[in-house]
């Protein structure tokens, strides 16, 4: 049995009173993409963003490759936050790319992807130059380096923020709904993108209301709702009959994104 | 007016621009120090910071002048009045601009840091290479506003001795009985310095707003 990339154990998270999750168990096998669906509000981003610790469980367990994520257990059922050196390199496995791109405007396409090359990771500024090329190369922007976010069109800086965060070498890629704020007709760019890389193996996790997509990429589909993990299984048995009928409810609001063919 | 008076104005319009220059700067530095002490978690620094502002903005910039001008001597320090006004202009617009960026660095987006978070930056990083430039961007239309105000408001240090734009006018009206000529030729002199700082803000905001082509 393969490790696992992801492990989500009883993991709680409370915002204030409100708990939005609500005792979640999940893993997510190496080289596998996991599509995370469930209504709004049901708590998908916030999952994903406990996977990146953008966010901090309230109670439970997330392992990155083995490596405890954030807090270390003391054995006596208690937990302990560890040293930010630790949180950050266990994160440095992890790549983000998040529905509203998050590029950094005042850097050309290239200096977002190689900014953390030279600053974090200490490469010369050509090495880095090379690198960050090949990984715009790698989404279909090899002649896009030198414009500015503003000067790109969504499709084109999600593809940038895909490649800033490849350029890491990530072992494991979360998606925030990459294709929610882009036009209809460029959300096709950014799906072949991801496409390719579910093909070449990469592990990802990709919250997405795409449901071809999902249907079509996902080795694995996991629904939420109400903060709980109420479906987990691959999309034939997910999306076959019979049907649960939350996931049902759920798919006939999504029929324009891929959904028809399965309802 | 005479050739040799209009270069009297020039030279004191000179130093207009230089008293507001250096002002601005320094008070930027101050400012930047306020406002890390302001948002600073840290109450002994946090307190400071809000009282300095809320001083500095609360009290007028001439009766500010006049007291520097009259403290300093009177705790032993002589300085030129020229480094009292510097210093009184300083002070002051340090108060206005740890506010400017008060505001540029509460409007970074959470979402550029998370990325910045996401690649492993270090706090300190994100601050040089992330936080500051955008921060700075979105304050510089402030910062222009704050570079014409002190301009304008740097003729109150005419009032303890330093001989800028509107004391040169004041002195020449005085001798030559044609305030009207003199006060005519300050204002508009005034006016060009404004449109010019002015138009270089712009230019060098629509510079950084497609990033720093040029
Ligand atoms: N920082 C926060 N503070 C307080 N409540 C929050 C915070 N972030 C999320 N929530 C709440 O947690 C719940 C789950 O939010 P979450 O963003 O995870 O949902 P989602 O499934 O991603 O929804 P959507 O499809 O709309 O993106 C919501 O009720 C939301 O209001
Ligand atoms: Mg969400």
């Amino acid at each position: 049995m393969t490790r696992s990339a992801v492990l989500v154990r009883d993991v709680h998270k409370s915002f204030g009173d409100v708990e939005v999750l609500k005792g979640i168990d999940l893993a997510v096998p190496q080289g596998s993409t996991t599509c995370l669906l469930g209504p709004s509000g049901s708590g998908k981003s916030t999952l994903l963003r406990c996977m990146a610790f953008l966010e901090e469980t309230t109670s439970g367990t997330i392992e990155i490759n083995g490596q405890p994520l954030g807090f270390a257990e003391t054995g006596d059922g208690r937990r302990t936050r560890l040293p930010a050196g630790d949180i950050r390199k266990v994160r440095s496995r992890i790549g983000m790319v998040f529905q509203q791109f998050n590029l950094w405007p005042h850097m050309t396409a290239l200096g977002n992807v190689t900014e953390a090359l030279v600053t974090v990771r200490g490469m010369k500024r050509k090495e880095a130059n090379a690198k960050g090329e090949a990984q715009l190369a790698r989404v279909g922007l090899g002649d896009r380096g030198h414009h500015y976010p503003s000067e790109l069109s969504g499709g084109q800086q999600q593809r940038v923020a895909i490649a800033r965060a490849l350029a890491l070498e990530p072992d494991i890629l979360l998606f925030d709904e990459p294709t929610s704020s882009l036009d209809p007709e460029l959300t096709g760019e950014v799906l072949n993108v991801m496409r390719e890389l579910a093909g070449g193996g990469m592990t990802m996790v990709v919250v997405t209301h795409e449901i071809g997509f999902a249907a079509s990429v996902g080795d694995k589909i996991v629904f939420l709702d109400q903060g709980k993990l109420l479906l987990d299984g691959p999309p034939s048995e997910i999306f076959g009959a019979p049907r649960h009928p939350r996931l049902q409810q759920f798919l006939e609001t999504y029929l324009d994104r891929g959904a028809a063919t399965l309802v | 007016m005479s050739m040799r008076l209009f270069e009297l104005m020039l030279w004191a319009a000179g130093n207009t621009i230089l008293l507001s220059a250096i002002s601005i700067l320094i008070g930027f530095v101050i400012g930047l120090m306020v406002c890390a002490a302001k948002v600073s978690a840290n109450p002994f620094l946090r307190i400071p910071g809000t009282l300095y502002v809320s001083l500095f903005r609360g009290v007028p910039l001439l009766v500010q002048l006049l007291l520097i001008y009259n403290l300093l001597p009177a705790v032993g320090i002589m300085v030129p009045s020229v480094v009292a006004a510097v210093i009184g202009l300083s002070l002051c617009t340090a108060a206005y601009q740890a506010e400017n960026l008060r505001g540029g660095f509460q409007s970074v987006p959470r979402g550029l840091l998370e990325a910045a978070d996401m690649v492993g930056m270090s706090p300190w990083k994100q601050l040089v290479r992330i936080r500051a430039p955008i921060a700075f961007r979105l304050t510089l239309p402030a910062l222009v506003n704050e570079a014409i105000l002190i301009l304008k408001a740097s003729s109150l240090v005419s009032v303890v001795g330093v001989i800028e734009l509107t004391r040169m006018a004041q002195n020449l009206s005085a001798s030559s009985f044609r305030p009207l000529l003199f006060y005519s030729v300050a204002g508009a002199m005034y006016l060009v310095i404004c449109w010019a700082v002015a138009g270089g803000g712009s230019i060098a905001e629509r510079m950084l707003r497609t990033g720093s082509r040029a």
